[in-house]
């Protein structure tokens, strides 16, 4: 049987759809309302919340916590300060990404993971002398990620505290008299908090956070949302903009943080006091400057897609939901420039968007590359230009 | 004078149209000056807080006509363009019974065949039908109307492509748009549906602003014109902007200014100046003058060739065209700010149903009957009303947990037999909350704020003559290669470098913006010449 979340009872409640998809060994709602575009609006116009629960979570204990994690993950994680979480990769020997994932400081030698997928016996074989305990906790949790420019408003009512929250800061806190950890952070690039709750808490924490967001237009939302505000938000998804290094046959299906235009986190890697994994090849990558692809945003030309319709004969098809294929670009003369990962029309943009991959000698802003669409059972092209990423980036978010 | 006051264009009104044709001619480069009579942009798309906390959309409520072309060639989302998905249609019924439509066709299908097993699959069949001749007239409703009067070679060649245009078309979609341009809803409903409540939810969208019943012929012409819409490519649905529709207008005025339109408030334009057949420039009733050789205006026919220049200098059946140009306003808005949600007995403890319009319309009997007392000079006891209560979409629009709930209330004729609007508009305001209290038991208890808005009031604010919602009926005679006159579609008027631009030019009202669009490529045309 496929388990379910400690959210689900109620979750399946406010389902109108039914639609359930398995993630991670979990019941994960694809879609709450028949629209996944009505809940988007809720992450872009008012307030939604999404059901984390089933991305794994290790703790990370031990006097030599800090210093194992220095080693694993490409970040340089000593400069994140107790109450900070931080956004890392982390490589193999050869500078591929293996994994990305969510690491809370939750003191000087204690973190918590989040990642989608299960890395104990990896992370395990790497502790070799230090003194450090890694436990899973993923069944011991919920999270429950509340996005959206009323999220504020909505979790301040329950716990006060997190109006000093800055972006990535977390604090401990109470809701419904319930131990929480409340931290600003969100897969959706808008104002968001996610909130960590004992599993056997999680429903009396979800109905105050629904009473809460009564009359804020809080709403859930699901997977394909999700999709649409993380690609908008530029958010790499493994599965979709990358998988693991490790199950890769070839190169051709790696990627290297720089390439997956993840290149701010290696900040400082050439400071030779922190040797981690994938380190020495990550920097004659940079020094050779021989990544093979730069991860780019792409603006569909509008009126070249229209056209594409209108000359056939049909009416011009915009659809929010992410199509779940690599979509082929070409450059000026029909070569090939690269491919797309994530292609969606975004309902904010009033565009076709696409997270997408080309070659570096072509990633330059305002730049022009031809996306592969279908049309007539045709393979024809669309000019987009390039842009850099986040697409969408309030103010609020970092506000 | 000083040359502050001298620039290449200046469009008279700062509706969404004079705003749109503005921006255009101001990225085109031209000097460009938009003067608006108001304190605030937008005509008679404004948002306004009548109640502390309430944002009201005094008037226009829906976006859905507004060009994409607009949207993408003005850059409109950098400024802050924003439609929100409506995510329902609800449409009580008498018998306490609804119809409610939502984003998934096939519940829509199901809920369709409660009220009637045919019409289930009849609902494809319309709106395939629909989309069809959408298709087909979108060419036209988007491109200057050819000057069939006209015998220069352009003029020609114009016709020319009109008639190319028809004999590509398929037969039925031809015929299809002719039944719906020339024929009444109810005839061309009926070739699908049987269920009253199907049928008058979509004749609703055929009276619109209008003073035709879903049985009059020209009502096909509003439905036709209702469904040139589209939110995010899905023809004929509708939205609604960030902030209501004066949210909208605000991102015109942001993306005019950011391409160094200016803008005037509280600017009053009393007359258009002219010499020697030629505009030169604008005076402001205080007197003030501003110079330019072209000068837009995107008032209504009757302001704009009645009343901000001399008739007598116009030519004689033009000024008879436009004084027998049709206005007639027979649309109200009442207004209100809610404590709660209405409760719908039939959905008890659920609001999901309010995610859009609210069409009180169940049948086309019930429209036609509430047009009868319209021909009479009267207004409906038992009103159409397209309500909306924005605040479930957009909770910015109102306090948390209260509601803003805008109703677009037929028919109520800018004449009335005995009476005047000062006298009746409260007793209107009454029939509605009291027509709501029928459906909503209880609503009146909500009631904290009500705003009447009746067609004289639409006229006094936004000077649309007898309060008409489109700047002049969707009739025919006045639609295309005849809006406003006859010979006068192109957006061009008698007087060298006075133009037009408002909803009573082609394709008309609605925030379509496509007047104001047109119009500037007309202005652009004549100033650099036929070379660009
Ligand atoms: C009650 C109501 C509800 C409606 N609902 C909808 C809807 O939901 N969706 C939709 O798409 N359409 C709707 N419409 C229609 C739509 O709003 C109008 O057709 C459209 O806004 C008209 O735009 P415009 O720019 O052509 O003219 P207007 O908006 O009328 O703009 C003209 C401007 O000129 C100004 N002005 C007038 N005289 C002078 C002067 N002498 N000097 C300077 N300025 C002057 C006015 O103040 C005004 O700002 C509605 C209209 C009304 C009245």
């Amino acid at each position: 049987m496929i388990r379910t979340t400690p959210f689900h009872p109620r979750l399946a409640e406010l389902s109108q759809t039914g639609l359930w998809g398995h993630w991670a060994g979990y019941l994960s709602a694809v879609r709450y309302d028949f629209s996944a575009k009505h809940e988007y609006f809720g992450v872009r116009n008012a307030a939604a919340f999404f059901d984390a629960s089933p991305l794994y979570k290790y703790w990370i204990r031990g006097r030599d916590a800090e210093r194992f994690l220095g080693g694993v993950m490409a970040r340089d994680i000593r400069n994140c300060r107790p109450g900070r979480a931080q956004y890392t990769v982390w490589c193999d020997d050869a500078g591929y990404v293996l994994e990305d994932g969510v690491l809370f400081r939750h003191t000087a030698d204690e973190f918590l993971l989040t990642s989608a997928e299960p890395n104990l016996s990896y992370f395990k074989s790497l502790i070799g002398s230090l003194q450090v305990e890694i436990t899973d906790a993923s069944e011991d949790y919920g999270i429950l990620a509340v996005q959206g420019p009323r999220s504020r408003v909505i979790v301040e009512q329950l716990a006060p505290e997190i109006a000093a929250l800055s972006y990535f800061g977390f604090t401990p806190a109470k809701i419904a008299g319930h131990p929480v950890t409340i931290s600003r952070t969100g897969f959706s690039g808008d104002l968001g908090y996610e909130i960590l709750v004992e599993a056997a808490d999680a429903l009396e924490v979800l109905d105050a956070v629904m009473a809460a967001g009564e009359g804020h237009g809080l709403r859930p939302f699901g997977e394909q949302a999700l999709s649409m505000v993380r690609i908008e938000a530029g958010l790499p998804l493994i599965g979709v903009e990358f998988s693991s290094s490790r199950f890769a046959y070839n190169d051709e299906e790696r990627v290297t943080a720089t390439e997956l235009g993840l290149g701010w986190l290696l900040k400082n890697i050439d400071d030779d006091t922190r040797p981690f994994i994938g380190r020495r090849a990550i920097l004659r990558e940079l020094a050779e400057k021989s990544s093979r692809w730069s991860t780019v945003g792409l603006m569909l030309d509008w009126k070249a897609y229209n056209d594409l319709y209108v000359n056939a004969g049909l009416i011009p098809h915009m659809d929010e939901i992410p199509v779940p294929w690599e979509t082929m670009l070409y450059d000026d003369k029909g070569a090939r420039a690269g491919y797309a990962t994530s292609l969606m029309y975004s309902p904010q943009m009033q565009r076709y968007i696409a997270i997408a991959r080309v070659k570096p000698e072509l990633a330059k802003v305002g730049g022009v590359v031809h996306v592969e669409q279908t049309v007539n059972h045709e393979y024809l092209t669309v000019p987009a230009e390039i842009v850099r990423l986040p697409f969408f980036n309030p103010e609020r978010k970092l506000a | 004078m000083s040359n502050t006051h001298q620039y290449d264009a200046i469009i008279v009104g700062g509706g969404h149209n004079g705003l749109v044709n503005g921006a255009y001619l101001a990225k085109a480069g031209l000097r460009t000056l938009i003067l608006e009579r108001r304190h605030l942009v937008g005509g008679a798309a404004i948002t306004e807080e009548l109640h502390p906390g309430f944002s009201f959309t005094t008037f226009s409520y829906g976006l859905s006509l507004i060009r994409p072309e607009i949207i993408q060639e003005l850059e409109l989302v950098r400024h802050g363009f924003m439609p929100l998905l409506m995510n329902s249609t609800f449409a009580p019924m008498e018998n306490g019974d609804y119809l409610l439509l939502g984003q998934d066709r096939d519940a829509n299908i199901r809920e369709i065949s409660r009220h009637s097993k045919a019409d289930a699959d009849a609902m494809d069949r319309y709106e395939f039908d629909i989309s069809r001749v959408q298709q087909f007239i979108k060419p036209l409703f988007d491109s200057m109307p050819p000057d069939i009067f006209g015998s220069s070679p352009q003029d020609r060649e114009d016709v020319a492509g009109l008639l190319a245009h028809l004999g590509k078309a398929d037969k039925k979609v031809v015929h299809d748009a002719v039944r719906l341009i020339t024929g009444s809803a109810a005839d061309f409903l009926d070739d699908y549906f049987e269920s009253d409540i199907v049928k008058g939810l979509i004749a609703s969208s055929g009276i619109i602003g209008t003073k035709v019943g879903p049985m009059s012929q020209g009502s096909g012409l509003v439905l036709l014109f209702m469904s040139m819409g589209e939110h995010d490519g899905i023809m004929g649905s509708w939205s609604f902007h960030k902030g209501g529709n004066g949210g909208f207008t605000q991102v015109l005025a942001r993306a005019a200014e950011s391409y160094g339109a200016e803008i005037r408030l509280d600017a009053p334009v009393s007359h258009v100046m002219v010499s020697g057949g030629r505009a030169t420039g604008v005076a402001l009733t205080d007197g003030t003058e501003f110079t330019a050789p072209v000068v837009v205006s995107s008032l209504d026919p009757r302001r704009t060739f009645l009343q901000l220049v001399d008739p007598r200098e116009l030519p004689t059946d033009l000024v008879e065209n436009i004084e027998r140009f049709r206005f007639q306003g027979t649309a109200s808005k009442v207004n209100f700010a809610l404590d709660g949600a209405p409760h719908f007995p039939a959905l008890p403890g659920r609001t999901d149903q309010y995610q859009g319009f609210v069409n009180i319309g169940p049948s086309i009997e019930y429209l036609e009957r509430a047009f009868d007392p319209a021909k009479y000079g009267w207004y409906s006891d038992k009103p159409y009303i397209d309500a909306c209560i924005q605040s479930f979409i957009d909770p910015d629009m109102a306090p948390a947990g209260k509601h803003v709930m805008s109703c677009f209330v037929m028919y109520t004729p800018y004449e009335l037999k005995g009476s005047d609007w000062d006298t009746e508009r409260q007793n209107l305001g009454d029939t509605v909350q009291r027509h709501l209290d029928s459906y909503f038991p209880g609503f009146s208890d909500l009631v904290v704020h009500r705003e009447v808005v009746t067609p004289l009031d639409i006229e006094r604010v936004t000077g649309l003559s007898e309060g008409n919602i489109y700047a002049g009926e969707f009739l025919a005679p006045q639609m295309y290669f005849f809006r406003p006159a006859p010979g006068w579609s192109q957006y061009r008027t008698p007087i060298e470098g006075y133009y037009q631009c408002g909803s009573g030019t082609h394709p008309g009202g609605c925030v379509v913006g496509a007047p104001g669009r047109l119009a500037s490529q007309q202005v652009l045309k004549d100033v650099r010449g036929p070379r660009s």
